[in-house]
């Protein structure tokens, strides 16, 4: 395996005290990027980009690498405390992190995310390695058609996988899509939905929306309830972060499963957001403990986090070998590669092979080091949820209005914020879920484009979906998933308590 | 004090300050450059080289932020651009999008809420097609193929109604033939649909497509100047930017077509601000940061300042406003 041997190369290069150091640096400063709602990793990532100017290559990739690891694994932290999450990715970990934190088990839930999100990364980075030739000429296999199947299949396993109301799905799926149309359309050129606001011209910033949905949504629901919410008794046992530890391997059957979507979802166009949620929604439909998804069910936290970071790390090597970022925080690193002299595309596995293999090695070395850095916070963390709600209410009010400005230093978007925290607010006292809407506002816009790019190819002709082998079968996988719940239903007739996602009532979650 | 003193005093601060500052105005606090495309767009690197030729050369002593501001095609740095009137620590990066854009879409912004600063470097375009999935080995095949089948040689470009889908109206305009146009989200995306075989054809700046034509999944036909690129070094298949040939020799009647990187003040930028930036984009492009980054794009190096600037602001807009009206783009008058 001429891999190994180049990897082997690539640890002696990313294995230096100097970079050693870098790492440890890189991962502090992303977690406390990835705490801060939005701050996020790609802006986190840009403000450091130009201290990687007087820096080589190498250790300036590395740097940024690290600090992405670390934001990753900080975006959980909020999602879990807070049910704010600080990553748009690390939505789908509210949905089980949030209630475990509730029920008392902060230390398990963070736990739990973290050491299935180290395990997710590290699969993504062996698959890296193993598959990196093969992936570049695999990526270049997706024109607009195998795109909009990706999105589609996305879409499909979420509706389909989804309990409660179908129809109160399909609405709120609907809403989450206008949203993502407002700003200038790709297609035709045109402002839509604008309503000639100059503010609403780039569109609704997906952060945004989650931070009123979730974040102040949830505050709104708690004040209602009379601020029972007196701080959570959490015993700190620093026991129960080792004792968590041995029971991840336990979910083997949801962390393969997860694992095998990130990767997927990275390496194609799916990105990190996408494979957390589809996870997720499989979890949910395939999990003998599925039905328990969404009240705090370890479970739903592992599937979320585990596909959140292998996609995460598969989204680096379309970014390497073709120059297309899996993620907003690849094109920022995109860009860091392009100052630096270097040009992403297939040659750069050939013309630098150092950097290349240097980078994959500090990410094995990166994510041991993230992983065990963030459990040393977790008695922190897990010691903040002990407050009592008249400090801490009003202390999530201040990082979400700070984190809705800072996205773009608009002061338009903390009201856009509050907005969405009064929509969030609405939709909880109807129970309709927030899920689909976000995924459609994630997904949305690049699901339309796609579509549209392959019906101008086709000049209008939907056979296109079906036009080779690889499309064909995503579609019809696709097909599958939407169809599923009925299939089942029809299958096993009246004896529907096995599913009991499909009619048991839903909490908060999808 | 007296009170004359004091007076004196005043009138002499009033008096003196203007004309100091006008002498030499210096930035003494952060200095942030807008960028108006996404992070890895090509005004986000041209905004962040400049960055690290003046931190690196220490021309520019005070911080320097890079910001992205690229919603609605960059317009939201130019409609940020209108809200800081005359503050000359907020300086903006763009191509022609900065004048071209109000040209087809309803924006509360117009060239008048700009100080224009310079043209750094122009960026050529290239026609590029893949030549195994395609056939297609040069211009006269291409417009060959194009004729046989009207409508079907499917052309990619980054966005709908910019310099790409402009260019590509101007190669149907001068040769007759029918092309559809597919808009993606950036250049380099259009690129790899054209290396994977989804698509016919793109047209991109010389950077965007390198790295494919090394790998041999993408053959550039010829390029849209006057004149062919100065750069002799062999980049691929024994191939320099210099033996691409121009269009117009090629069959493509199109004039020079290059997109300028140009940066960019509020309206109301004090006097001695546009005279002290003017000077240090001037030494800025004489970096060898910047240098190298004006190699590896494969532009054409001509630095424009002041008058010159507006002089080419001038004809650009109205060769532009000329074709958007020809193709029906132009936006309706309120």
């Amino acid at each position: 395996m001429g891999n190994f041997g180049q990897l082997m190369d690539g640890f002696a290069v990313a294995l230096t005290a100097h970079h050693l150091m870098i790492m440890v640096m890189g991962v502090l400063l992303g977690l406390v990027v990835g705490v801060l709602p939005g701050l996020g990793a790609p802006n986190g990532v840009s403000l450091l980009l130009p201290l990687t100017f007087t820096m080589d290559p190498i250790s300036a990739i590395i740097l940024l690498t690290s600090m992405y690891w670390g934001a990753l694994f900080g975006g959980s932290t909020t999602s879990i405390l807070f049910n704010i999450p600080g990553e748009p990715s690390s939505v789908a970990t509210t949905f089980d992190g949030y209630p475990l934190a509730k029920q008392g088990q902060a230390a398990r839930a963070l736990t739990l995310a973290f050491t299935s999100a180290g395990i997710g990364a590290l699969t993504g980075v062996l698959v890296i390695t193993l598959l990196s030739g093969w992936v570049a000429n695999f990526a270049l296999r997706f024109g607009a058609a195998e795109y909009f199947a990706v999105y589609f299949m996305a879409f499909a396993s979420f509706i389909g996988m989804s309990g409660g109301s179908p129809f109160k799905t399909l609405v709120s799926m609907m809403l989450g899509f206008a949203a993502a149309t407002v700003g200038i359309d790709t297609i035709s050129g045109e402002a839509r939905l604008t309503f000639e606001f100059d503010e609403l011209i780039g569109g609704i910033s997906f952060l945004i929306a989650v931070i009123g949905l979730f974040g102040l949504g949830e505050l709104l629901l708690t004040m209602e309830e009379g601020l029972k919410f007196e701080g959570v008794k959490a015993k700190l046992d620093i026991r129960v972060i080792a004792r968590t530890v041995a029971e991840v391997p336990r979910y083997w059957a949801t962390l393969i499963r997860s694992a095998l979507i990130g990767c997927w979802m990275g390496i194609t166009p799916g990105g990190p957001t996408a494979a957390s949620f589809m996870s997720y929604a499989l979890g949910r439909r395939f999990s003998r403990r599925g039905r328990f998804f969404g009240k705090g069910e370890p479970e739903g936290i592992v599937a979320p986090e585990t596909a959140d970071h292998s996609a995460g790390s598969c989204a680096l090597l379309p970014m390497l070998a073709l120059g297309i970022p899996g993620s907003a925080t690849a094109a920022v690193m995109m860009g860091g590669l392009m100052i630096w002299g270097l040009s992403p595309g297939p040659m750069l596995f050939t013309s630098q092979p150092d950097f290349v293999w240097g980078l994959i090695a500090s990410m094995y070395m990166g994510n041991i080091i993230a992983v065990v850095l963030v459990l040393a916070t977790v008695p922190l963390f897990a010691f903040i949820l002990r407050a009592p709600f008249t400090v801490v209410g009003p202390l999530i009010t201040v990082v979400c209005v700070i984190g809705a400005y800072t996205v773009a230093n608009h002061m338009f978007d903390v009201w856009l914020a509050l907005g969405f925290g009064i929509v969030g607010y609405v939709f909880k006292k109807l129970d309709y879920p927030l899920a689909p809407f976000v995924l459609a506002m994630v997904l949305g816009d690049k699901a339309e484009d796609s579509f549209r790019q392959a019906m101008l190819t086709s000049d209008g002709s939907p056979a296109i979906f079906f036009s080779n082998g690889l499309v064909a079968t995503m579609m019809g996988l696709g097909l599958l998933l939407l169809c599923l719940p009925v299939i089942s239903a029809l299958l096993k007739g009246g004896r529907g308590q096995k599913d009991g996602a499909a009619g048991a009532p839903e909490g908060r979650s999808a | 004090m007296p009170k004359h003193a004091l007076t004196a005093l005043a009138l002499y601060l009033g008096l003196a300050a203007p004309s100091v500052a006008l002498a030499e105005w210096k930035p003494n606090r952060p200095v942030e450059f807008v960028a108006a495309a996404g992070p890895g767009g090509g005004t986000d690197t041209f905004a962040r080289v400049v960055q690290s030729a003046l931190s690196k050369n220490e021309l520019l002593t005070t911080p320097i932020i890079v910001s992205n501001k690229a919603g609605g095609s960059g317009a939201e740095t130019f409609i940020y651009a209108k809200t800081n009137k005359g503050d000359p620590y907020k300086l903006y990066f763009g191509t022609q999008d900065a004048y071209v854009l109000p040209l087809a879409n309803k924006l509360s912004y117009s060239l008048k809420d700009l100080t224009p600063i310079a043209a750094m470097v122009f960026d050529p375009f290239i026609l590029w097609v893949n030549p195994k999935t395609s056939g297609i080995e040069d211009v006269k095949g291409f417009i060959a193929k194009a004729k046989e089948a009207p409508g079907q040689l499917k052309l990619g470009g980054a966005k709908a109604k910019e310099a790409d889908e402009t260019l590509m109206t101007l190669i149907e305009y001068s040769t007759g033939v029918d092309l559809t146009y597919i808009p993606y989200k950036s250049g380099s995306e259009a690129a790899i649909q054209v290396a994977g075989g989804h698509i016919t054809a793109n047209v991109n700046n010389p950077s965007e497509s390198v790295e494919q034509w090394k790998a041999g999944v993408q053959k550039p036909l010829c390029v849209f100047e006057n004149e062919r690129l100065a750069d002799t070094t062999v980049i691929a298949e024994d191939l320099s930017w210099h033996d691409i040939p121009t269009c117009k020799e090629a069959g493509i009647a199109v004039d020079s077509f290059a997109q300028p990187r140009t940066i960019w003040a509020a309206a109301d930028l004090p006097p001695g601000a546009l005279a002290y930036y003017t000077d240090l984009f001037i030494k800025a492009a004489a970096a060898p940061e910047f240098k190298a980054y004006q190699e590896r794009g494969a532009q054409i190096p001509r630095l424009l300042t002041g008058d010159a600037f507006k002089d080419f602001i001038k004809k650009h807009e109205a060769s532009y406003a000329e074709i958007y009206k020809r193709n029906g783009w132009l936006r309706a008058e309120q």
